[in-house]
């Protein structure tokens, strides 16, 4: 920005009486930033207020406040020696001096916040209190020998440097950069192995990667509702929420997108509960149910607690791996055996092999037929598509923005089944909010 | 922000313990490991050069451009007095959890915006925070280096932090954390360069994750098949894809230039994008083992803190450390939008579940929700 040719353009800036060098108004950086990237309005005076809030650029006229004005206000670029990147610790002793200064020059020039600093100050470094005083009338007298612009400027720089590093309570700080962030050791010796192991792995050419990004996106593009919208309409949108009482796992009737997504992948399919069930009844037709209930199990078992992996382990046996069990599962001879022996020191990935065995057994063979039965096709047939909410006569009347009943409350309910049934609603209303 | 990149960060080498029992070789000096270690490095990049036959925006040519894009605020949630750092949606679609500085967190119903829970943790600085795949729980921690699980009572007058359970225990802060696919677990990131996995009951830790060279800000879980996987981002630039079961990395990917802030995976679990201190997100493709798009422009010279794919994966929208929310079209690598809403650092983002809106939290204090429509 600074370039002599391509930078902002600098002249002297007129400042009451004063005129300065080298400066620039509020204007140009804001003209010189949609020129060089391109950008709008803005986000040019967003980039360029940033600028002067991080203390980048100063402002000549009405030093106190950083903002960058987008009309003929004269500001300067900041020296290097003051810029925040350089991160030098604003010491005390050189606020003192500068408090000083101010408080020598002008009787009351101090606000409130800076007086308070400079009392702290006072009591705090009392010892060295003569050589700030001296120190302050010394910069004072020396400046008081500059021509009256240079004398501006370098008062200006100080004033912005301190705002930014002693910024006023409650102000914005922009040196608060959140925790520390520090390292930790590392050894070298792992990342060589790390190296090598990654030398042998199989890549795949960009070319058959990239082309699946085109693919999903395109697949997907009619169920994402930021890019096509969703039907009857977008509850952040209408506070109408129609669109998610008609997709809840328990709805006697899913919607046409729904269904078809099941066809997309098998993980679509079992991630979806109502999927899942109506896959359940194909397989029961078919006689291999105990697949996907074998999934289940082993789902139940890698996700659960650490306290029941032994007990698990036992009832996936019993149910589907024993001899005899009544939902055995036809593993390979090799995957069993394996299993089996492991059965014997359980932990919760132990029926990894044997789950991944039954998976792609579902998913090359019957989850392909599935999606050519009757069954999903009668489904796909009778799902719904929703009518687009037309907008409303009056959009400028807010809907009643309904509760809903927290999930936290509907598992509760379901276990004290015979219970407090009564529980009533945990969501309040809208028109009232809960104090915190 | 803007950080001076000249600032050297010192890297001791020393063993660590686990290396106790490698053999080293008592004439590897320092010099000849750095050597070996550059060199594999070296070749490791020319391998996966070899199979780049092409670019992602050139294969992308043939995709039709994204039309205009209007985005308005929905709900904006007010009830933090501090800098909110954390957010996450509940698998109801409209209840999320959010932390801040100030140690409280709160569970709203972003919907009508009432505060139905909330919470103040014996810490500061609540950095991560994530709702249990019931509904039932939150997680949460941060300063106090721990992760601890809260059931949401029903009861208004019982107070959450009695039934307080701690789950994680690490040496330094919290910096994310994350339910599996199931209460039961919880996968937690720290700032003392490793992250765990925990049995929630006992709060047994059930495997550890070693390999980042320094603090690890941000993880995400794999949506695959087989459902084992991880990525993880650092202070050491690099993004780790982990084996949950046997500890081990797998992958790891070092093109960054700063901290990498954020991690998520595009929703076919082929591929994640990152946000980082450098300005820049980035996409990473798994099977071909390399970056393959830059999400960056001139004008952003703030770093990006919180990245999410929309529900298609066409749109990446990340929320950065200059207030803004900048939204990149990810196959042809364009930026589709910017957002000016919030009035301090954009520090966590997260579609819905649903892909209907998404939730940022900021340091001015709220959250927002906001839609973004397509012009037609």
């Amino acid at each position: 920005m600074q370039d002599p040719d391509m930078g902002v353009k600098m002249r002297n800036q007129r400042l009451l009486i004063t005129v300065i060098p080298h400066a620039m108004t509020g204007n140009d950086v804001i003209e010189w930033l949609i020129q060089k990237y391109n950008i709008t309005e803005e986000e040019a005076r967003h980039l360029g207020g940033l600028l002067v809030q991080y203390g980048y650029i100063y402002p000549l006229r009405d030093p106190r406040s950083l903002l960058l004005r987008s009309d003929d206000s004269p500001y300067r670029f900041q020296t290097p020696y003051f810029w925040t990147s350089s991160r030098w610790p604003a010491s005390e002793l050189d606020y003192a001096i500068y408090l000083a200064k101010k408080n020598i020059r002008k009787q009351g020039e101090l606000v409130d916040y800076e007086k308070e600093n400079y009392s702290i100050l006072h009591k705090r470094i009392n010892h060295t209190w003569d050589f700030v005083v001296m120190q302050a009338r010394e910069q004072l007298r020396a400046s008081k020998q500059r021509r009256k612009a240079d004398r501006i400027v370098l008062e200006c720089q100080e004033q912005a440097y301190w705002l930014i590093n002693k910024p006023c309570p409650g102000a914005f700080d922009v040196l608060d950069l959140g925790p520390e962030r520090c390292n930790v050791l590392s050894s070298r010796v792992a990342l060589i192995e790390h190296s090598r192991r990654a030398l042998g792995r199989n890549r795949v050419k960009s070319s058959i990667c990239l082309e699946s990004f085109m693919k999903y996106s395109e697949q997907y593009l009619h169920h994402d509702p930021i890019m096509s919208g969703c039907l009857p309409s977008n509850p952040w949108i209408s506070d109408d929420t129609s669109h998610w009482t008609i997709n809840t796992d328990m709805v006697g009737t899913p919607t046409r997108l729904r269904v078809e997504r099941w066809s997309f992948s098998f993980m679509e399919l079992l991630n979806d509960s109502m999927g899942r069930r109506e896959f359940m009844i194909y397989l029961e037709k078919e006689f291999s149910a105990e697949n996907l209930c074998f999934w289940v199990a082993c789902e139940d078992l890698r996700h659960g607690e650490s306290s029941k992996i032994i007990l698990k382990v036992e009832e996936v046996y019993k149910n589907f791996l024993a001899p005899g069990a009544a939902r055995w599962v036809n593993i390979d001879s090799k995957t069993m055996e394996r299993t089996l022996e492991g059965i014997k020191r359980p932990h919760r990935f132990i029926m990894d092999d044997a789950q991944m065995h039954i998976y792609f057994l579902m998913k090359k063979d019957s989850y392909p037929r599935y999606l050519k039965s009757e069954l999903y096709k009668n489904m796909l047939a009778k799902a719904i598509v929703p009518q687009e909410t037309k907008k409303s006569v009056f959009p400028f009347m807010r809907r009643q923005r309904h509760s809903s009943p927290s999930p936290a409350m509907v598992t509760q309910a379901t276990e004290d089944d015979g219970k407090a049934k009564g529980a009533g609603p945990t969501g309040t209303s809208s028109t009232t909010n809960s104090q915190i | 922000q803007l950080r001076a990149f000249s600032l050297q960060r010192a890297f001791l080498f020393s063993i660590n313990p686990e290396m106790a029992t490698q053999e080293v070789q008592p004439n590897e000096t320092l010099t000849n490991l750095k050597a070996e270690s550059d060199t594999l490095k070296t070749k490791l990049e020319d391998e996966r050069a070899k199979l780049h036959d092409v670019e992602l925006h050139q294969v992308a040519e043939k995709v039709d451009g994204l039309g205009q894009f209007i985005m308005k605020t929905r709900r904006t949630l007010k009830g933090h007095g501090n800098k909110v750092l954390c957010m996450d949606w509940c698998k109801d679609k409209r209840r999320i959890v959010s932390s801040s500085q100030d140690g409280k967190v709160i569970v709203w119903d972003a919907f009508t915006t009432n505060k139905e829970h909330a919470v103040t943790m014996p810490c500061t600085w609540v950095m991560a925070c994530a709702y249990a795949p019931s509904g039932c729980a939150v997680a949460c921690g941060g300063l106090d280096n721990k992760c601890s699980v809260y059931p949401l009572s029903l009861d208004k007058n019982e107070n959450l932090a009695a039934k307080k359970k701690s789950v994680a225990m690490h040496t330094n802060y919290l910096s994310a954390c994350s339910f599996t696919n199931s209460d039961m677990q919880i996968l937690t990131s720290s700032g003392d360069g490793t992250c765990a996995l925990w049995d929630v009951e006992s709060g047994q830790l059930l495997q550890s994750f070693h390999g980042h060279a320094a603090d690890v800000l941000c993880l995400d879980l794999a949506p695959s098949e087989t459902g084992n996987t991880f990525v993880s981002g650092g202070c050491d630039k690099k993004a780790n894809v982990w084996d949950m079961r046997s500890g081990q990395c797998i992958q790891s990917f070092e093109t960054h230039e700063s901290d990498i802030n954020s991690v998520r995976y595009y929703p076919s679990g082929d591929a994640f994008a990152s946000g980082s201190d450098d300005a820049t997100c980035r996409l990473y493709d798994l099977r071909a083992d390399r970056e393959v798009a830059i999400y960056s422009k001139e004008s952003i010279i703030f770093g990006a803190s919180s990245v999410d794919f929309s529900l298609s994966g066409r749109l990446l929208f990340g929320g950065y450390n200059d207030y803004t929310i900048n939204v990149w079209d990810v196959l042809k690598g364009t930026r589709v939008s910017i957002l000016f809403g919030h009035e301090n650092r954009v520090s966590t983002l997260r579609l819905s579940p649903d892909g209907t809106a998404f939730c940022s939290g900021s340091w001015d204090h709220t959250l927002r929700l906001t839609h973004w429509a397509s012009g037609s």
